[in-house]
């Protein structure tokens, strides 16, 4: 076996501009996929904080606060 | 409920639990797929050998095939939990069916397009109307139809029932997909990897293979709990827990 290069390596045998893009694409759809739902997940607990604030300021009493 | 289903599965399928519970799997499970990735690909973009007829361009099969897998796998998973949340209306199994959806949309387009990167060089055409990749076309709108019907209600209980009886019609198209290759003698290449008798591939090219093939697996349970959770929190926002949970997060 001939020793690793980084050139043959990242030019693919001449076929680098479809294996990259195809990895490409797979690594940025699954991190967009992982991400997305942190964000609605924080969007999610801030609308509920605003809510419960509203609630709070309606009657003073009924705290959910410790 | 049945009363043959042990205790703890009522205690997990509850969803503050199951909640705790997804918090703890899911880093584990995202960093051995990450683990498992870095093993398969170094195995299959720099240990494996080039393939004789397709020199490097081959390389590709250890993303494309994994997720098509993956695409077929959540499918199949998607509709047997749509079927168990219209049965027995277990708010987890909705939510598990629901939230399977777009991480299968996900993996179904990772396959066409990356299908349609090693078609190119190979086939001479980025796409073709051949029966693999047009049943495959098709579970992506399968995907993106389940993922619409749900949003498109006002009330989101009743967009999952509705949801899910489409997932479930949809899952003929799961055993179309996988025998196209077969029943329809056109251009994809036929399965290399069988379960059944020996697989006409080279041992160096099959370990990276399956190894992509379980750091997928893990991946979309890493992905499906982190949707859960967000989804548990959405659907329970008027819950003690929830508000808990809002009121810790608030504080820095």
């Amino acid at each position: 076996m001939t020793p690793f290069s980084w050139d043959r390596f990242l030019a693919m045998g001449g076929y680098a501009a479809y294996v990259w893009p195809a990895f490409a694409v797979f690594f940025l759809v699954l991190l967009a996929d992982y991400l997305s739902p942190g964000l609605r997940r924080k969007r999610q607990l801030r609308e509920l904080r605003a809510r419960m604030a509203r609630q709070r300021a309606r009657n003073p009493r009924q705290t959910t606060t410790p | 409920m049945a009363n043959w289903i042990p205790l703890w599965v009522h205690k997990l399928s509850s969803p503050p639990n199951f909640y705790r519970f997804a918090g703890i799997v899911r880093p584990w499970a995202l960093g051995l797929a990450l683990v498992l990735a870095a093993i398969g690909l170094y195995g299959g973009l720099v240990l494996a050998p080039a393939d004789y007829q397709q020199g490097d361009a081959y390389r590709i099969i250890f993303i494309h095939v994994p997720c098509a897998w993956m695409s077929l796998f959540i499918y199949g998973l998607m509709a047997v939990a749509s079927f168990i949340s219209l049965v027995w209306r277990i708010k987890l199994a909705e939510v598990v069916a629901m939230e399977s959806a777009p991480i299968g949309a996900a993996f179904t387009f990772i396959t066409l397009v990356t299908g349609s990167l090693w078609g190119k060089p190979m086939w001479g055409t980025w796409w073709t109307w051949d029966a693999r990749l047009t049943s495959e076309l098709v579970l992506l709108f399968l995907y993106l139809g389940v993922i619409g019907l749900y949003h498109s209600f006002e009330d989101r209980r009743q967009g999952a029932r509705a949801a899910a009886f489409l997932a479930i019609i949809g899952i003929i198209n799961v055993p179309i997909v996988h025998f196209s290759v077969n029943w329809w003698n056109t251009l994809h290449q036929g399965s290399t990897v069988r379960i059944l008798g020996p697989s006409r591939i080279s041992s160096d090219m099959l370990w990276p293979l399956l190894t992509m093939m379980f750091a997928t697996k893990c991946y979309y349970l890493a992905s499906l709990f982190g949707r859960v959770r967000t989804d548990l929190l959405a659907m329970e926002s008027g819950k003690d827990w929830v508000r808990q949970i809002a009121e810790q997060e608030a504080r820095p």
